[in-house]
């Protein structure tokens, strides 16, 4: 025990002779062990953020939207061409597939709101009452559209909270009306604020939330209909889509791939060209998982390098310290050290480097979220364009640190300092004691 | 008289290079407790050879070396490093003190690899180090260190294991002839007083001179043996 403690200190003592050589061995393993933590880190709130969304669109859920096909014809004299999912389709997808539980049309579609002078461009989405629940929006005050207004084709609306504040600033908005084009909507319903979610491959675009308007969805076929007129960029576009998106809720998880296929089967034999996407949470689960596991598997590698790259900087130092050292090796000896005691004083040399660099690198790897806030804070406040430039997932990016790869790291840094100690350490004990004496 | 040790025909053959070099062939000493012995000889007669052997440093290719009733030549190399942590005192020409350590540190050192340091073995070093005129250097290292004050630190490190004899090679050779007489003086005393044997290797006659008994070697073979 005594022998150990001698060693450690020993190894220490020597260590301390060279301050800064002994500093850049640490920083070595320091940078391969905080690269392991905040690579795996930054993966981690990559891929957990991906999935989050992609859980918050609902793993039982399948999304069919419309989506304009690419124009082979330029818009002719014939006027527009209808095209996505239809309300044939949308009966046909819920009456034949009995594995679907409910399923929401939607139709949505840029307005302008008006109350008398105050006016808000926002999106005017048709829906059911369940709309509301399947995207996690919840009331504020008064109701979402109802059944009976649904089935009434009710002139009734709900707004979103942002839409609220802006038309009616100073007085209560329920029972007020909204004007869109000739038509006025009563005030139903105020909706709380809800996050934005992001956009998520495929057809699903983010979404904003904050400026809808929301109407009974039979009110919209009826009141504004299929054909739709839309100014742009100067001129009059015109397009005939009666659903922009059907929400398909299945039974059970585990029906969703088969009603994913029955889904695909049904609405290719009804469409002939490829005017809508069908969208599905689980599948991307699954691929997102994947990514994960091969995000994790590559900044391992990456990181397993650099892990390397500081052992051999271990090695090199230490052959330099053993032929440095030769003089003492061969005291040492002479004055009875056996070859053990000479592997053992160089190994807990290199034990001791690896386990400061692993503890300093382990308390620098904990650091990454800090400094990840730090740094995006910075980088707004000095270069607020090029952040904006930035991707979503590298602005919001926010690492969570991975528990099991603290131990691993530290692990793999004592390991590595074990594994490339041993063979300077065995050649300086090695050395036959008369030659290493002779030294100079 | 008991013998601190006795070699009988020590031979030593080096390869180099093919070539075979007989650095000691056939030499024959009785060493008895208490002897103060100087080795001399040209460069290349093998003193080197001789004192390492003695110092269980390296086998001999033949012949025997009976140590406290041991014959060196048959002993694992884990055997011979415990014997000269517990058996052999050293003495070089350079000091050879560790950096790293204190002039106490570096006297503990043979008690340390022969697993005999303890709180009564390091009183004993502080008391060597008053002995050897460094009781209030304890603390210093090595750099901090005149030659002579280093080479009594190594004179106290060589006591510390209470070794069948102290080997020295050419102890005052990196000295001024002052500070050469001051440690040749000590090792005199070291021998009159305490009755340590020395061995000594040195290439200069006066201070040979100090020696109870001078062997003289040429060409790795006794020439003569002449006690005073
Ligand atoms: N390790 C060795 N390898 C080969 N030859 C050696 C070795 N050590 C000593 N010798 C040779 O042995 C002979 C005796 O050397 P040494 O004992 O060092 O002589 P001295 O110390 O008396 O000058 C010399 O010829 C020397 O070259
Ligand atoms: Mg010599």
């Amino acid at each position: 025990m005594t022998l150990w403690i001698r060693t450690w200190q020993l190894g220490v003592k020597s260590l301390l002779l060279h301050p800064l050589r002994s500093l850049l061995t640490v920083l070595g393993i320091f940078i391969g062990v905080a690269s392991v933590i905040w690579l795996l880190a930054i993966g981690e709130g990559i891929s957990k953020k991906a999935q989050e969304q992609i859980e918050g669109l609902g793993a039982d859920n399948i999304i069919v939207r419309s989506i304009k096909p690419p124009n082979e014809s330029t818009p002719d004299s014939r006027g527009p061409v209808p095209y996505g999912v239809t309300r044939d389709d949308y009966y046909r997808l819920t009456e034949t597939i009995n594995t679907v539980d409910r399923a929401l049309p939607i139709r949505e579609l840029r307005r302008q709101f008006r109350n008398n002078d105050r006016l808000v461009d926002g999106r005017l989405v048709g829906c059911t009452p369940e709309y509301a629940q399947v995207t996690h929006l919840e009331v504020d005050r008064g109701h979402f559209i109802s059944d009976a207004e649904l089935e009434q084709k009710e002139k009734a609306c709900a707004l979103a909270a942002e839409v609220a504040e802006r038309l009616f600033p100073f007085e209560n908005p329920l029972g007020q009306t909204v004007r869109v084009e000739d038509d006025y909507y009563v005030v139903v319903g105020v909706m709380k604020p809800r996050e934005a979610s992001a956009g998520i491959g495929g057809s699903l675009a983010a979404q904003e939330f904050s400026d809808d308007v929301y109407i009974p969805i039979t009110t919209l076929w009826t009141r504004i209909g299929d054909f739709i007129v839309t100014r742009r960029s100067g001129s009059w576009e015109g397009e005939i889509v009666q659903l922009s998106q059907i929400t398909l809720r299945v039974n059970s998880v585990d029906d969703v791939v088969a009603t994913a296929d029955l889904v695909r089967t049904i609405l290719a034999s009804k469409h002939r060209i490829a005017d809508y996407a069908i969208t599905v949470p689980l599948d991307l689960l699954e691929q997102a998982k994947t990514t994960r596991l091969m995000f994790i598997v590559f900044m391992g590698l990456i990181a397993a390098i650099s892990l390397v790259v500081g052992g051999i900087g271990i090695m090199n130092i230490m052959l330099a310290t053993v032929t440095e050292r030769t003089r003492e090796i061969g005291i040492r000896r002479a004055l009875g050290a056996k070859r053990r005691d000479i592997t053992r004083q160089f190994l807990a040399e290199t034990i001791v480097l690896s386990i400061v660099g692993g503890l300093t690198g382990v308390l620098g790897g904990l650091t990454c979220g800090f400094v990840t806030d730090w740094l995006r804070m910075a980088l707004e406040n000095l270069f607020p364009q090029v952040m904006e430039s930035l991707p979503d997932v590298v602005r919001t990016i926010s690492p969570k640190v991975v528990p099991w790869s603290i131990p691993m790291a530290f692990g793999i840094s004592v390991g590595v300092g074990l594994i490339f100690g041993l063979y300077p350490a065995t050649r300086a004990a090695a050395m036959d004691p008369i030659e290493a004496l002779r030294h100079e | 008289m008991n013998l601190a040790f006795r070699v009988e025909e020590l031979k030593k053959d080096y390869l180099l290079g093919g070539e075979t070099v007989h650095a000691l062939r056939g030499v024959t000493i009785e060493v008895p407790e208490g002897d103060y012995v100087a080795i001399m000889g040209p460069s290349g007669s093998g003193k080197s050879t001789l004192l390492n052997l003695l110092g269980c440093l390296d086998r001999p290719t033949s012949g025997s070396y009976f140590l406290g009733g041991d014959d060196v030549a048959k002993m694992t190399d884990d055997r011979l490093s415990e014997v000269r942590a517990n058996r052999i005192g050293f003495v070089f020409q350079s000091y050879n003190l560790i950096a790293q350590l204190t002039v106490v540190e570096n006297i503990e050192v043979p008690l340390y690899y022969g697993s005999r340091l303890n709180s009564t073995t390091r009183a004993r070093c502080h008391k060597l180090a008053e002995m050897v005129g460094l009781g209030d250097r304890l603390r210093h290292r090595p750099t901090q260190l005149s030659g002579g004050q280093q080479q009594r630190a190594a004179i106290a490190r060589s006591l510390v294991n209470d070794p069948y004899f102290i080997l020295a090679d050419e102890p005052t050779g990196n000295l001024d002839s002052v500070t050469s007489g001051e440690i040749l003086d000590l090792l005199s005393r070291l021998n009159r007083e305490e009755g340590k044997t020395v061995i000594m290797v040195t290439h200069e006659e006066d201070v040979a001179e100090r020696a109870k008994r001078i062997i003289r070697l040429k060409d790795g073979l006794l020439q003569s043996d002449v006690r005073r």
